[in-house]
């Protein structure tokens, strides 16, 4: 197998554990999107584990980094207006469709949301629809 | 160590009409495969470890926000290669453009919670 793949399946595995993790021991679903939100628009008393698990995020990330450097340093291959019109569409798509690909794609498939599912086919076609029209059809997007 | 965090392997998943990088196809199978054993245990308890109950979605229905907030948040993350979680873990390589989505990323969720609070 392509040692990528491997690597993937690796980091697939340590994704849906910290996501366990988080719902064993303090029963929440660990989607970034709505963890980011309790904090910008906090509710008394809930706001700790959030703040924690995004730490824990960025921190863990920075070990890594002290190892694999180029794995965070990768550049979009869009132009900043471009990421920040991106930017818009996942914060304001991701409140309105209620998660993202970890509150949705991971946690609600695995417990077989239907409303998880539908939302994870939906932006992964959407998904594909836009690089499809950037790349093979403008060819703005190498 | 997914590979999440590259844009490029990101817009590669999605690139299914062109040369498509199924990576992330592995990823999601890793994840799904040992959350959905976390939710089977989960199951079995009564309550969290640490806290008094579990507290997980209770909304059911497809609904025209679900498919509408998936459909912008699917081009967002289709045109840049960052979905929420990747993006923050990316502030740590200090490339200029990922603090640009993020920033803009909270701006969006800020903008839909006013229009949210109108209807």
């Amino acid at each position: 197998m392509n040692p990528e793949w491997t690597y993937a399946v690796l980091g697939g595995v340590l994704i849906g554990l910290a996501a366990s993790i988080l719902l064993i021991a303090i029963g929440r679903i660990c989607g970034i999107s709505g963890i980011v939100w309790g904090i910008i628009k906090p509710t008394a008393g809930d706001t700790a584990w959030r703040w924690s698990f995004l730490i824990g995020l960025i921190v863990g990330a920075l070990f890594f980094s002290f190892k694999f450097s180029k794995a965070f340093s990768v550049e979009s291959p869009v132009s900043i207006v471009w990421l920040a019109v991106a930017g818009l569409l996942v914060g304001f798509g991701t409140r309105l469709g209620g998660g993202c690909t970890s509150g949705h794609g991971v946690c609600g498939i695995s417990r077989l949301s239907s409303r998880s599912i539908a939302a994870t086919g939906i932006f992964i076609s959407s998904g594909a629809l836009t690089v499809y029209v950037l790349r093979h059809i403008l060819g703005v997007m190498s | 160590m997914s590979g999440m965090t590259q844009p490029t392997k990101v817009i590669g998943f999605l690139d299914f009409f062109g040369k498509w990088d199924p990576t992330l196809a592995f990823v999601i199978a890793g994840a799904v495969g040992v959350h959905a054993f976390g939710y089977w245990f989960m199951k079995k308890r009564s309550k969290p470890f640490f806290t008094q109950f579990f507290q997980l979605p209770t909304v059911q229905s497809i609904d025209a926000k679900l498919v509408i907030g998936s459909v912008l948040f699917g081009v967002g993350w289709g045109l840049s290669g960052y979905c929420p979680g990747p993006a923050f873990a990316s502030l740590v390589g200090f490339n200029g453009g990922v603090y640009v989505f993020v920033g803009f990323m909270l701006l969006g969720m800020f903008i839909e919670s006013k229009l949210g609070r109108k209807k």
